[in-house]
């Protein structure tokens, strides 16, 4: 535990060092490749002065909304799915087919739908995550191996109970895994939908940097997005895998 | 028409807790038509422990599938305390061949799972999955998960799981089926034990002749092709019963001989 702190503490450092070296030695000039003292010094700038609060604050509402509304829908979908074989012929197909697309590509439509407002955004994140978790839902109904309904029907469990405290709790490990997928398509399409908006976000405050001709401020809101992804990657889904893991003893694929 | 009724009067003998009557199952597929049970008769008194045992494919998890109320597509009458089979039912508890634990819930949960269904309060279900964990020596793993378990250990918490529901009937579809041969022999004397204190009717499926005769009080031979009981062995032996007895031996034998004789004209084999 100790050495790999050690090690991976080496190795930013080394990263960090080489970046800075590379940065001063005038290989590029400072208005492209900024050194990571000025990256810092940009972000401190904009933290103070609220930008990136305001922009980050303004990002995870539209990427919890969409991603709320999008569980609701995809589950609603999967457990359709999942339990009638006729909506899983059609609605079902219709699901998969949609998966497939790349969901900034519904931000044509919603901004003839919605206009130039959070209600398009919201929808373009909707549509990113829905998808993913509808399918899993449904795979997790579907993959509920027979013997355990029939255990549960053997010891008495009426057609409710049997959702109630089977079919669901069975679903949990794929709606962990198409729960993370959904996030990450909500995301990258919330990122990208902000890029080409003229609103407050994360996204737009890198246009923001751009306009402004500012690589540093670029590289500062860029590292703000990593770090967000990560922390809800690794710690929000990582602590939900291993809860899955301990409890099921895998996690399904 | 006139009906009259032949039967001797009905005291004469103890309504059966279960009687399969002329049972007659055929599974049709596009390739071909199995008649995996042909006209089975069986009757089970309260208390009784019957074993059935037959080469693979005899139609034995037929059998108890339609005892169970899992399958409810048969010609025949089944009936359970008199009335007609409809559906599961927790007085027909099984303990399933493959573990059927529920992988979510610890060993606590899952032998209260029955009785959460039945909407039994909170103390009261401590209690009695307490006692039922005790009866299968599983009183220090009541937290466990089903995956950090032993093949034995899954097949014991089944089995308390089944009992915590207090089934009027159970039955088990080859439980020791997957185990080796000295865990079997613990179980099937802890099995005869706990059945010596509570007294539950049992039917039990196996492959394993001497186990038939270590747990049954009657052994149940049934030959394939198309699936009949071809005939019925009491066993009237003292408990508790141990698999080197001269007597259980004797009897294993003699079950064996039934199992060859339906050999001659089927092949299939058996574990000893
Ligand atoms: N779902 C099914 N579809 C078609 N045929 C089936 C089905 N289930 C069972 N059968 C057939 O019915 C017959 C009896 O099957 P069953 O499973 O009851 O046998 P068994 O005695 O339990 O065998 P084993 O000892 O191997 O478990 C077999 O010939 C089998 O092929
Ligand atoms: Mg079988």
């Amino acid at each position: 535990m100790r050495s790999k702190a050690l090690r991976l503490g080496a190795f930013y450092l080394v990263v960090l060092g080489g970046w800075q070296l590379i940065a001063t030695s005038g290989l590029w000039s400072s208005y492209l490749f900024p050194a990571p003292t000025s990256v810092v010094a940009s972000l401190v700038r904009n933290v103070e002065n609220g930008m990136i609060f305001a922009a980050l604050g303004q990002s995870l509402w539209r990427l919890a909304l969409g991603y709320a509304i999008s569980m609701l829908l995809g589950l609603s979908l999967g457990v359709l799915n999942g339990s009638v074989r006729w909506a899983d012929e059609t609605i079902g197909g219709i699901c998969l087919g949609l998966q497939s697309l790349p969901s900034i590509t519904w931000l044509p439509m919603a901004v003839l739908w919605f206009g130039l407002s959070d209600a398009a955004i919201i929808f373009v994140v909707l549509m990113g995550s829905t998808f993913s978790i509808a399918i899993s839902a449904r795979s997790g109904i579907r993959g509920l191996p027979p013997l355990l309904a029939r255990a549960a029907g053997t010891l008495g469990a009426s057609r409710f109970q049997l959702y109630r405290y089977v079919i669901i709790p069975a679903m949990v490990p794929a709606m962990v895994q198409g729960m993370k997928q959904g996030w990450s398509f909500a995301w990258r399409s919330l990122m990208a939908g902000e890029l080409l908006f003229v609103t407050i976000g994360l996204g737009h405050l890198l246009d923001v940097g751009r306009n402004l001709n500012d690589i540093n401020m670029v590289f500062a809101v860029m590292l703000v997005i990593v770090v967000v992804g990560v922390v809800i990657d690794r710690v929000l889904f990582g602590t939900a895998e291993a809860w899955v893991r301990e409890r099921w003893g895998y996690v399904a694929t | 028409m006139v009906v009259t009724d032949t039967r001797p009067a009905a005291e004469a003998r103890p309504e059966p807790v279960l009687a399969l009557s002329d049972i007659s199952k055929h599974f049709q597929t596009t390739r071909r038509d199995t008649l995996a049970l042909d006209h089975v008769s069986l009757e089970v008194q309260r208390s009784e422990f019957v074993c059935i045992v037959g080469p693979s494919g005899c139609g034995k998890s037929t059998l108890l599938g339609i005892a169970a109320g899992m399958d409810t597509a048969y010609e025949g009458r089944a009936l359970f305390e008199g009335t007609p089979i409809t559906g599961m039912a927790r007085e027909r508890a099984v303990v399933f061949q493959e573990p059927a634990l529920f992988p979510w819930l610890n060993v606590r949960a899952n032998v209260e799972f029955g009785l959460k269904l039945r909407g039994v309060p909170k103390h009261e279900r401590k209690a009695i999955v307490d006692r039922q964990l005790e009866l299968v020596h599983l009183e220090h793993f009541d937290r466990s998960y089903t995956h950090e378990l032993s093949g034995g250990m899954k097949q014991r918490a089944q089995l308390a799981r089944a009992l915590a529901v207090e089934p009027h009937v159970l039955l088990m579809d080859e439980p020791f089926a997957a185990l080796d041969a000295q865990t079997r022999d613990e179980l099937q004397l802890e099995l005869q034990s706990v059945f010596a204190r509570i007294g539950t009717t049992v039917i039990f499926v196996t492959h394993n002749v001497r186990e038939a005769v270590i747990l049954g009080d009657r052994v149940v031979v049934m030959s394939p092709g198309p699936g009949r009981i071809k005939s019925i062995i009491d066993v009237p032996l003292s408990r508790p019963r141990l698999p080197d007895d001269y007597a259980v031996t004797d009897l294993a034998a003699r079950v064996r001989a039934e199992l060859q004789n339906v050999d001659e004209t089927v092949e299939a084999r058996y574990a000893i």
